[in-house]
């Protein structure tokens, strides 16, 4: 199929390489073991293919055919037409990583501008050319910044608002550094802490915060005071930021974030069942050195024309090997230029717009669920796009209840959060109409009578 | 012609994409929390789709000519992946979705394990990593948290041979383990004599990348493994050139005891500019427990009327998440659809006709260019690129010369063990007619490196832009850039 | 390649001009060659801090290669050049003057005598250039 030789052209390979046969070149593996026969299925055509894999997806109930309120991290928003028929020109997606930038500069100016925007977007000076998602992302704040003080600085503190999963992934990447600590603070009082009661967990051996904006219950906090309590102890503030909420709310760069990370699946990417996604990293000035990933740089040719290369690769794996901070290299290349397009796109109005219609919508839902007896709008802070909801009964049933009905409950957090049964994270995007609202409103009233 | 940045393109005023209006009542927005300043470029969808059109004409890639990049197996990216990916009830499912409403996803996952075990002898799969790299993280923290669950805290030294990536050195210091390079031989295998004297209870691990990065497979990998075993360490298995190994050998047969696959090599799905990737990972019997979760399993076995109910577990004693929900799916997809449409028989084909390539571009140039290691090859070959009669011409120059014949240059100065390296991995994909032509492409650099060598210096000529200047982006670095008015 | 007299060298490539009970720290002439066009120079030892044989004083990064410096010997920081976080170019156009990067106090002399002479410096890089 994709093999273009014919025999006669085989056979005369193999007389230019002096061997009389294909089995002939694989002489050095050990006989014993050489060539196994393989308990695969043969092998089907191009039109069998589809018609299988057809299939495996119509076994599939996808969001595009009910309402969904679910997010916890991953979102249901439209993307526009134009980013798929972009991200479909093959010397795109048929190219590797820039190494060469004289044949590359499509990819190299595209990642130029995924940085320019997400610096932009974040307000920090400097942005990375991705990580693998939003929970990696956060991982390798954590590592930039044990790496930052030396090693001599080695708590790590956490706020339970953080994602569940990017806690995790970031335990899993940091566990074996010398003396870490990693902590998730709010142990007694549960999740729904202030985030100015992880100051007291701050000391002159922490080297990061971690917190999120909106925070996983999908609640805006001010950090300014965190972030003044975080730098007096000489440490870092990390912030996972939902890069559609910032269009509309005040970037993390403007009360003082160190670093800010996040998912940028919103930005034109599909749910794609949790992948692939886009990690975003940006950071200040004096820490651009201390950023992992790669990085994209402008400057010239002999001819004084502009151009771009992969910069700082000095600090990279292949050159500095076991002193490098990270083993990261391939990214999510594809991913950050559909972000790219959709950022470019949307511009400056149409952020703004999306950010605000999830706002107007999910209040709307808050206002509408509140009404219901039965079930309590748990957030008192000002939220985006996500809230939690107190129900009457388990969140398995209600929307085991809802799936009847063709609508995608939301997230129940009792998954992750034991104090938390019986609570429900709703997600409310420009996808769900008012109806799609009144819809869900109504079936939780049902819900609530049973 | 130098294209302009989106910011440079960007008009006040202009709108891309406009969306319907709130159907809501209207509420407000507390004044403290409103962003005030958004400086986000502002374009019509016109201007975008010729923007990046425009930037796409500048990249070289697979669908334009060869891409013989050594170790990254640049092989042509089947259209149907991208259809198959793309079909809704893949692009469209949220990833914490009731398992209910997943079947047709768990149930490719779920095969796409099972294909990856026969593959490659392995007992069981996790396809959460998200890259290579990842994979290879996973992979050595399963060795680590091995030991360290057996009580041999000792266990904090990891053998690296001087071939293998710059990956594997930076993998093994994450996980806090102490890198001790191993020598190769004179024929480019791991050298003996050094591996048994390093071999004693302070070993983790071997991390072994057969075939190696040179290209050739190592003729005692067998006693390799053993030794390493006998000591009571673990023996990692970089699985960046398994292309060469697809129905030719197994590495779990080999006795490997964890390996990582990278998807977007082996398997055919696109390297778009720069990932996404995969990197599952492979574990024999007695280190299963230690994947990563979640993995996918059938928790309800099948009756006759109905299927198999899939889900997702969690493993005994695992190292934990890597990354949120369960790996790069939308990947997945393509490489499942690669497989099956191979089978046995068709991935078998695959690594010979990589082998029979990447050997046959080495008999059409072995005269003209010194090769480190006199003797057979598999999917790929490094040479030197440079002649001790052409002091001025380094292999950079052959590299960038190349461009000049519409070829994309192999990778260069890697392996580091080889001076001036050229590392040559053409594919199966590419007919002979190509490769002839490569061939040709390389005679004759190796003939103007010696009558014109300023022709290689000053190369390429007819790309773009010209030879970038690296100091300056490093030293001036300027990372992004701005609205106007905002600067 | 030039190699002053009035200096001592350590394996590592680093420079140390002794003068009574001090010594400044730079590195050579080899190194910058083999690191190529430096575009930063990071200083990690503070001033006052005590420094055992051996321990990372910065970092230096070029296009290529990032490299480590340490120190040969042990001392207490006394000065550190500012300079070079702005003007990175001087460890290649003055490895040995304007390009110096800490200054110590010695704390253990003896340990000045397991570092090389120019002569013996000048052979051991022509040994590692082929």
């Amino acid at each position: 199929m994709f093999i273009p030789h014919t025999k006669a052209e085989t056979e005369e390979m193999l007389k230019s390489i002096g061997v009389s046969s294909m089995a002939d070149l694989f002489a050095d593996v050990p006989e014993k073991y050489r060539f196994p026969k393989l308990n695969l299925p043969s092998g089907v055509t191009e039109m069998e293919v589809l018609s299988e894999l057809t299939d495996y997806s119509q076994a599939n109930e996808p969001v595009s055919e009910l309402v969904s309120f679910l997010g916890a991290g991953a979102y249901n928003h439209y993307i526009p037409a134009v980013i798929d028929s972009l991200l479909r020109r093959s010397e795109f997606y048929t190219a590797y990583t820039p190494y060469q930038p004289e044949i590359s500069q499509g990819t190299l100016q595209a990642v130029f501008e995924f940085q320019s925007l997400i610096s932009n977007l974040t307000g920090m000076d400097a942005s990375n050319a991705s990580h693998y998602d939003g929970a990696t992302a956060t991982a390798e704040a954590g590592v930039m910044a044990y790496h930052h003080f030396r090693g001599k600085r080695t708590r790590i503190i956490l706020s339970p608002a953080v994602h569940p999963q990017y806690r995790e992934v970031l335990c899993s990447y940091l566990c074996n550094y010398e003396n870490i600590s990693i902590e998730t603070g709010g142990k007694e009082k549960g999740p729904f802490e202030n985030p100015s009661e992880l100051i007291p967990l701050i000391d002159d051996q922490t080297a990061l915060v971690v917190v999120q904006y909106p925070d996983f219950f999908g609640r805006i906090f001010d950090y300014k005071i965190l972030a003044e309590k975080t730098h007096e102890n000489g440490a870092l503030l990390a912030v996972v930021a939902n890069p559609t909420a910032l269009g509309l709310i005040k970037a993390p760069g403007e009360f003082g974030a160190d670093i800010v990370v996040g998912e940028g699946q919103p930005l034109g990417i599909p749910l794609s069942y949790g992948g692939p996604y886009l990690g975003f990293f940006a950071t200040k000035k004096e820490l651009v050195r201390k950023m992992s990933g790669r990085l994209v740089g402008e400057t010239t040719d002999a001819q004084g024309r502009r151009g771009y290369v992969l910069t700082l690769t000095a600090r990279e794996q292949h050159i500095r090997r076991e002193k490098a901070t990270s083993n990261i290299c391939t990214n999510q290349g594809l991913m950050t230029l559909a972000a790219t397009i959709y950022l470019s796109l949307l511009g400056k109005h149409g952020l703004k717009q999306i950010a605000n219609l999830c706002y107007q919508k999910a209040h709307y839902a808050a206002q509408q669920i509140s009404t219901v007896t039965g079930f309590e709008i748990v957030n008192k802070e000002p939220f985006f796009h996500e809230f939690v909801v107190k129900c009457p009964k388990s969140v398995e049933e209600i929307n085991n209840d809802m799936l009847d009905n063709g609508i995608l409950g939301g997230y129940d957090l009792g998954i992750d959060y034991p104090q938390l049964k019986n609570h429900m994270l709703v997600a409310v995007t420009e996808m769900n109409s008012k109806d799609d609202i009144d819809a869900f409103v109504e079936l939780l009233r049902e819900a609530g009578n049973d | 012609m130098t294209e302009p940045t989106i910011y440079e393109l960007s008009s006040a005023g202009r709108i891309g994409v406009q969306f319907p209006e709130s159907d809501v009542p209207a509420f407000k927005v507390p004044d403290e929390f409103i962003r005030t300043n958004l400086p986000l470029p502002e374009l019509s969808e016109v201007d975008v789709v010729r923007h990046f059109t425009h930037l796409s004409t500048k990249n070289y890639s697979i669908d334009t000519g060869l891409y013989p990049l050594g170790s990254c197996t640049m092989k042509y990216n089947p259209k149907i992946n991208e259809v198959t990916s793309r079909l809704p009830g893949f692009a469209n499912i949220h990833p914490l979705q009731p398992i209910e409403t997943v079947q047709g996803s768990l149930a490719l996952m779920y095969s796409l394990q099972e294909q990856l075990k026969e593959i490659s002898g392995f007992a069981a799969v996790s396809l959460q990593p998200a890259a290579g790299a990842q994979g290879e993280f996973v992979g050595v923290k399963i060795i680590h948290a091995y030991h360290q669950s057996r009580g041999d805290f000792k266990r904090t030294r990891i053998l690296i041979p001087d071939s293998a990536h710059g990956t594997n050195p930076a993998t093994s210091a994450m996980n806090g383990l102490e890198v001790i390079p191993i020598p190769s031989d004179s024929r480019g295998n791991v050298d003996l004599a050094k591996l048994h004297d390093l071999c004693d209870e302070t070993v983790a691990g071997l991390m072994l990348t057969n075939p190696n990065t040179l290209g050739v497979f190592d003729e005692n990998v067998l006693e390799v493994i053993e030794t390493v075993h006998r000591a009571g360490g673990l023996v990692y298995g970089d699985g960046a050139n398994l292309n060469a190994l697809l129905g030719i050998t197994r590495p779990g047969d080999l006795g490997f005891d964890v390996m990582h696959f990278n998807l977007h090599k082996t398997f055919s799905t696109p390297h778009g500019g720069g990932g996404p990737g995969s990197g599952p990972v492979g574990v024999a019997p007695h280190l299963v427990d230690f994947l990563p979760a979640p993995i996918v399993s059938i928790i309800e076995e099948a009756t006759e009327e109905i299927p198999p109910l899939y889900g997702l577990t969690i493993p005994a004693k695992t190292i934990g998440r890597v990354k949120a929900f369960y790996g790069q799916f939308g990947v997945m997809v393509r490489a499942f659809t690669y497989i099956r449409m191979h089978g046995a028989e068709g991935l078998k084909k695959v690594a010979e006709y990589a082998v029979l390539n990447a050997n046959y571009i080495l008999s059409r140039i072995r005269d003209k260019y010194t090769l480190p290691y006199d003797r057979s090859y598999m999917h790929e070959f490094v040479v030197e690129g440079c002649w001790s009669d052409a002091p001025d011409v380094h292999a950079l120059d052959v590299a960038k010369r190349l461009m000049d014949y519409d070829f994309h240059p192999p990778t260069n100065y890697f392996p580091l063990i080889v001076h001036e390296a050229l590392m040559i991995e053409p594919t199966e994909t590419e007919s002979k007619q190509v490769l002839d032509k490569f061939a040709d492409a390389l005679l004759k650099i190796a003939e103007e490196a010696h009558s014109s060598p300023e022709l290689l210096k000053e190369a390429p000529h007819h790309t773009p832009v010209g030879r970038l200047d690296e100091v300056k982006a490093a030293k001036e670095l300027v990372l992004c850039c701005w609205l106007p008015e905002s600067n | 390649m030039k190699t002053p007299e009035n200096l001592k060298y350590a394996s590592t490539d680093e420079w140390l001009l002794v003068e009574g009970n001090t010594a400044t720290l730079g590195v050579s002439d080899y190194a910058q060659d083999q690191l190529s066009d430096v575009v930063f120079v990071e200083i990690t030892a503070g001033i006052g801090e005590t420094l055992s044989k051996g321990s990372v004083v910065g970092t230096i990064e070029s296009v290529k290669a990032a490299a480590d410096v340490t120190i040969p010997v042990s001392g207490k920081v006394i000065a550190v050049n500012e300079d070079l976080a702005n003007t990175p170019e001087l460890v290649n156009s003055d490895p040995f003057g304007a390009a110096w990067m800490i200054k110590v106090e010695l704390t253990n002399p003896k340990e000045l005598d397991d570092l090389m002479n120019a002569k013996a410096y000048t052979e051991y890089c022509e040994t590692r250039s082929h």
